[in-house]
This record gives structure tokens, sequence and C-alpha cells, in this order.
């Protein structure tokens, strides 16, 4: 059992495997299919919330677009909050990672979009939505998901970042 | 008919994002997260491009669907890029942190450029 917070707590997959070697690339291509499928899985939840925030509260043409905005500081704040619990407070189980984390938050928030209606807004004669859009979006994305990490580890009473840590 | 293109973008995206992300951050040593990075610009250049060829008439609103809203939507992601940058400021790695944030932001901007001009290219 490994405790919260050790290297095994946030790998999905076995970390001791070299990716560099060509052997232990296909042991981990065996093992990595319930890995795939829940990062599909996930995805797909994931993507199909954002759609569905879309045509829910749908964007005209030249306005601010909140909806992706919202989605994605959302998306942010979740994250912070999610990997304080699952590397500091609990160990989940080797797919909740891949599944929630890398499934649907990857899914439901998008940096494609923001990019793209940067453009559109800034080629469509709105510079300054677009300006506004593109750092209040970064702004507010960082702010999230450092204040919900912050509050999470206050709340549950997570460890202190390790700034010792490597990759 | 709508939703099943979002799914089928989504359920192609998302773990071609996490394969991406796996290889690159397996062949190199440094801190900044290259994997995400790399995703991302990708989606935004894709995207780009669709929106390009969205705006010349050669897109129609289901391919969109498929490959903007599923696939581009998937594959790129603002929760481990923010996620990231934080680690990376936790860690005192402040300059990588506003590297990734600044370097990011850019990347993708100049990518979405770059395919919608790329588009109107070809379809223009």
């Amino acid at each position: 059992m490994a405790e919260p917070g050790s290297r095994t707590a946030r790998e999905p997959v076995d970390p001791d495997v070299d990716l560099r070697i060509p052997a232990d690339r296909a042991e981990t291509r065996r093992g990595m299919a319930p890995v795939v499928g829940a990062v599909a899985i996930g995805g797909v939840i994931g993507s199909s919330a954002r759609y569905g925030a879309a045509l829910i509260w749908p964007t005209a043409g030249g306005a601010f677009p909140w909806t992706t905005m919202i989605v994605n500081v959302v998306g942010c704040a979740i994250i912070g909050a999610f990997m304080v619990l699952i590397t500091e407070k609990w160990t989940p189980h080797p797919l909740v990672r891949p599944f929630f984390g890398t499934g649907v938050l990857g899914g439901f928030t998008t940096f494609s979009t923001y990019a793209t209606d940067v453009r559109r807004l800034a080629d469509g004669g709105h510079p300054r939505i677009a300006v506004a859009y593109l750092g209040l979006t970064l702004l507010a994305a960082l702010l999230a998901v450092a204040a919900s990490a912050t509050l999470t580890r206050r709340l549950v009473g997570g460890s202190t970042p390790d700034r010792q840590e490597t990759r | 008919m709508n939703w099943l293109l979002v799914i089928a973008g989504a359920v192609v995206g998302a773990p071609l994002r996490y394969l991406t992300d796996r290889v690159i951050q397996s062949r190199h040593d440094s801190v900044f997260p290259w994997g995400t990075f790399a995703v991302n610009v990708a989606g935004c250049l894709i995207l780009g491009v669709v929106a390009g060829a969205a705006a010349e008439g050669a897109a129609s609103a289901h391919l969109q669907l498929l490959l903007g809203t599923g696939l581009c939507g998937a594959l790129t992601t603002y929760s481990t890029f923010s996620y990231e940058t934080l680690r990376l400021a936790e860690r005192g790695s402040g300059f990588y942190a506003a590297a990734n944030a600044v370097g990011s932001v850019a990347a993708g901007l100049g990518a979405a450029f770059t395919g919608t001009a790329i588009a109107e290219a070809i379809w223009g």
C-alpha cells in the first residue's frame, strides 16, 4: 500500500518502467489499455459537458466568450483540489487520475478554443475584447488552480508542496 | 448526430493527448511540461485550420463539431496546463512557471493564426 504523496500515488502505471528501453515500452503497452480506456471515457464525459454548456449558454460572434472562460476556470479550480486530494491525502485506485484528471477535466477544458477565439475576435474587429479575454482567462485560471489547491490543503490538512521534488 | 460527432472526436482526442504527453515526457529530463505544451499548440494549429476552412465555406458545421469541439477540445487542456504551471511555481521554478504560462499562450495563439492563414491559402 503506497503512502499518500508517494511517487506511486501519482503515476497511473509503474513509474519504474523506463520508457526509453524498448522491452519496458512493450511492458507499459500491455498495462496501458485500461488507462487509455479510462482517459477516453473521461474525455467523452468532459467534452460532452463542455459542448452542453456551449449549447445552453451560446456566445454571439463578436461577444466576450464567457462560457468557454467559465468552463476553463471551473476546470482549473477542480483540478487544483483534485490533485491535492489524490497526491497528498489519499491513494486512489490507479485509474482515478487518468479517468478524472486526464480524461474528464482535460476533455472539459480547452486550450484550442481559447486561442482560436482570441484570433477570431482580433481578426473580426474586436481587438480589445480579444486582449481582455486572453489576459482574463489566463489570470483567472492560474488564480483558480492556486486558490483551490491552497484551500483544499487547509481543509483536509494535506502536506505543504515539496519544493525539492524532481520529475 | 451533433452529440455523436463531439463524442467521436473526444474519444480520439483525449487518449491522443495522454499518449503524446507520455511519449514526450519520457524523452526529456527538464522540468518543463513539454508534453502538454506540444498537444496544446498542435490542437491550436488544427483548430486554426478548421476555423479558417469554415470561414471559407470549406468545412461544414458537422466537421467543426467533430474536429473542433470534439477532437481539438479534448486534445488540448487548460486544467493540466494551469496545474503544471502551479507545480512549477510551488517547486521553486518560478522562471519555468512564467515561461510555461506566457510561452503556451504565445505559441498557441501563433499556431491558431498560422492554421487560419494556411486554410486561407488553401481554400481562400
